[in-house]
């Protein structure tokens, strides 16, 4: 897949980053600042969400919850989108990193879209009153974390990596029609999930004092999402380095066998 | 036209198909999709006593009768139409009159909805409490009641 030093010249910035060695080195460059920034952002937004966020009037403390809750949802929305965005990359314009992009991105985006299910439940017994139900929004976030490991699955079960990065952006294409549905479920059908609280028409309806601690918290766990992906993308290139090392290394031994 | 763009077009081709396609099977499932039913969906399409279903609403004001036992009366209203729940068992925290719920279970032959689950369902209003009570006092926001545990 990664093939050093075949990127052409001519792409510009974005081109650059084409270059595994090079994106390699600007990462491990970034990787300190962005983890730096991530810690100081999460930090503060756990000071706030506990002594600085207000109870709720009806949830009370249980709407803490939300400061962890919100950003992995919208994380592992945000992740799959990434993902279907590295897709057409491999698909349309065969970039060398696009691939590397949706592999490192899909286990950060599971993880976070397992986070939100389950943190969710942990809101939904006390102020629902159950676990877990089938609606709309609840059944197509676990739809969400189905693709994610079945997107895993598949990288994993096919051994040549040029059809593996083709078929599973195929996969992760048409796994992408989930994202809006899941944005959406509470507003096309009945749904026991609240419609959405921010990214609404109208404006927000959290009251500032609760919604600034949330998007701080967002702001630190997207912060952390980078950071990671730099992280989880420098790993898989060195994977892709040693693993055609070997393949050079294995022909090497098996011609000079036959000879 | 360039490989490129070929490729671009077949998956933007794809896409709408797919998009479609996922729109059809949505819309064809919807009465399956929603969670609960209205009082008004109960109302324009009856259906047989006995058939298990979720309604949901709002608890009516004034409407909550507690009976001997733990056995809990209200109405669930959607503004139009209403339905007369009997319920016995623990009701969630956010229980209350003006809230909204979904009542899980069948309706009797005389009309009342007889659930054994009852969910409280939280809208998307976050705010403390005094703003909660500013808003009530001004009369720019009319909805439910601020915690109060002890009442309940």
């Amino acid at each position: 897949m990664v093939h050093e030093g075949t990127a052409t010249v001519k792409r510009g910035w974005f081109g650059s980053l084409a270059n595994p060695t090079r994106f390699s080195a600007l990462a491990a460059r970034t990787i300190p600042w962005l983890g730096g920034l991530s810690a100081i952002l999460l930090a503060v937004a756990a000071y706030m969400a506990f002594f600085v966020a207000p109870p709720d009037y009806q949830q009370g403390d249980t709407v803490r919850i939300m400061f962890l809750h919100v950003p992995a949802a919208w994380l592992s929305m945000f992740a799959y989108t990434l993902i279907a965005g590295a897709a057409l990359g491999t698909l349309v314009w065969r970039h060398p990193l696009a691939d590397v992009a949706a592999r490192a991105a899909a286990p950060i985006g599971a993880s976070f879209t397992f986070l939100a299910l389950v943190t969710g439940s942990l809101w939904g017994k006390p102020m629902w009153g159950a676990w877990w139900v089938w609606d709309a929004r609840l059944t197509s976030v676990l739809i969400l974390f189905l693709i994610y490991l079945g997107l895993i699955a598949m990288w994993r079960a096919i051994e040549e990596p040029a059809r593996a990065a083709r078929l599973v952006a195929i996969l992760a294409l048409v796994g992408f029609v989930n994202v809006p549905i899941i944005k959406f479920s509470v507003d096309w059908w009945n749904t026991l999930h609240q419609p959405a609280s921010v990214f609404r028409m109208g404006g927000p309806t959290i009251d500032s004092s609760i919604l600034i601690p949330l998007l701080v918290s967002a702001a630190g766990f997207t912060v952390l999402f980078v950071t990671l992906l730099l992280g989880a993308m420098r790993n898989e290139i060195m994977r892709r380095r040693i693993r055609s090392l070997q393949i050079r290394q294995a022909g090497a031994t098996s011609s000079a066998r036959a000879s | 036209m360039t490989r490129k763009q070929r490729r671009l077009s077949i998956i933007a081709a794809a896409g709408a198909v797919l998009a479609v396609a996922a729109g059809l099977v949505l819309y064809a499932f919807q009465d399956t999709i929603v969670f609960f039913n209205t009082p008004t969906d109960l109302a324009e399409k009856p259906s047989p006593p006995g058939t298990r279903l979720r309604l949901g609403g709002l608890v009516k004001e004034g409407s909550v009768v507690r009976d001997q036992g733990h056995e809990v009366r209200f109405i669930i209203t959607d503004t139009e139409h209403e339905a007369p729940v009997v319920y016995a068992g623990i009701l969630p925290d956010l229980f209350r009159e003006g809230q909204g719920v979904v009542a899980e279970g069948a309706l009797r032959e005389d009309g009342t909805f007889v659930a054994d689950t009852v969910l409280a369902k939280h809208d998307e209003n976050y705010m403390p409490r005094e703003v909660a009570d500013a808003l009530k006092e001004k009369g720019v926001w009319q909805g439910g009641t601020p915690t109060d545990r002890n009442a309940n």
